[in-house]
């Protein structure tokens, strides 16, 4: 009986050895693959058309978005991604990037709030501004260091509201974003999950966002991944540049300072 | 009217290394929308790349190629200064032509 006992054992051993294995090749294929696209990475076509759009004089005032405030100065692009979300005096709130260009297209370009968060992500055969503004903002900043304030009372207050939703559990499966990211070696599937709470994962996966999904076939940002995290937990739906989104990218954003911006990336 | 190509043309040791991300959706005509109603096909079916003037790549493409279409290929004859243009025509006629110099 024992040594049934210990035959089992050691078979399972193996088993779990023999998985391992596997799976440590499936992600190095997966690294390998990411690699061998990044060369043609089609989040490009996304700046581009980005850049294009940010010139271009659009909206009821007929004017483009080249006087934008993105935190760095009216107009500045470069840079401007890494001290994102920042407390803007003029609008009296803390914004990121999306809801700074939604601002910026209101004050600027003379759309109504409604309009101008309509078509926050595109879709096959539906092209939406807003994923091109942010992928072409967002690639002026590949290769600097993120480096976010959150020094004002405002942005404190974001912050902790950014953590407490990172913790909260509910939901059916009450699950909370640290169910999944707040451990070493979690994944779905194939597909190995940030910890989060740990500052060089926390570097790493905001620095990769946006990112063209190659199986999707759309570039898609930030607020889309806090988007569709909620759909997976079974949350209710999460507003696009509401107030929670905001915070939660204010509480990942500072969490990622000093890591290297190295996006639009592209993911499988 | 299509998006512009991205083309990057270099030097690769004596040949020309060009690079073309498209934008297309490259559609098969085997998926169905939502409602169950099959997406008609929509794909690039011929690509051209001309160095001065001359051909040096004419291809024919399919429904299996991806949507954004990635190409990279080499020819041997150009040189710095050089124009690669470069000319794709969809299955519904529509057509994009775009140009780089050879860095």
């Amino acid at each position: 009986m024992n040594a049934w006992k210990l035959a089992a054992g050691a078979a399972a051993m193996a088993a779990v050895s023999i998985a391992g294995a596997q799976q440590r090749t499936a992600v190095e294929e997966i690294e390998r693959y990411r690699a061998a696209l990044g060369d043609g990475n089609p989040a490009e076509l996304w700046e581009a058309r980005g850049e294009g759009l940010w010139k271009e004089k659009r909206g009821p005032k007929n004017a483009s978005l080249e006087k934008c405030d993105l935190g760095r100065g009216p107009g500045v692009v470069k840079g401007a991604y890494t001290v994102l979300p920042k407390y803007f005096a003029d609008s009296d709130k803390v914004e990121d990037l999306e809801s700074r260009l939604v601002t910026c297209m209101v004050t600027l370009q003379g759309f109504t709030r409604e309009q101008a968060k309509k078509d926050p992500f595109g879709d096959p055969g539906k092209k939406v501004a807003m994923d091109a503004l942010v992928a072409y903002v967002t690639s002026e900043s590949r290769g600097m260091k993120m480096n976010v304030a959150a020094t004002h009372p405002k942005e404190q207050e974001a912050y902790e509201v950014g953590q407490k939703i990172f913790y909260f559990r509910g939901g059916p499966h009450d699950f909370s974003c640290a169910t999944c990211h707040g451990a070493d070696n979690q994944r779905i599937r194939l597909q190995d999950l940030p910890n989060l709470t740990k500052t060089s994962d926390a570097q790493k996966a905001y620095g990769s966002w946006p990112a063209y999904r190659v199986s999707q076939g759309e570039v898609r940002s930030m607020q889309w991944r806090l988007y569709d995290c909620f759909r997976q937990q079974r949350f209710p739906e999460l507003d696009f540049v509401s107030d929670a989104s905001i915070a939660l990218t204010m509480f990942l954003a500072k969490n990622a300072n000093g890591g290297v911006f190295d996006a639009p990336s592209i993911k499988r | 009217m299509a998006d512009p190509m991205k083309i990057r043309a270099a030097m690769a040791g004596d040949k020309v290394e060009v690079k073309v991300l498209m934008s297309h959706e490259m559609e098969t005509g085997q998926r169905k929308d939502s409602k169950g109603a099959t997406i008609p096909a929509w794909f690039i079916q011929n690509v051209t790349a001309t160095h001065n003037g001359k051909t040096v790549l004419s291809a024919e493409w399919g429904p299996a190629v991806s949507k954004n279409p990635f190409l990279s290929f080499r020819f041997a004859g150009g040189k710095p200064g050089d124009k690669v243009v470069i000319t794709w025509t969809d299955n519904k006629g529509d057509k994009r032509t775009d140009e780089a110099t050879v860095a």
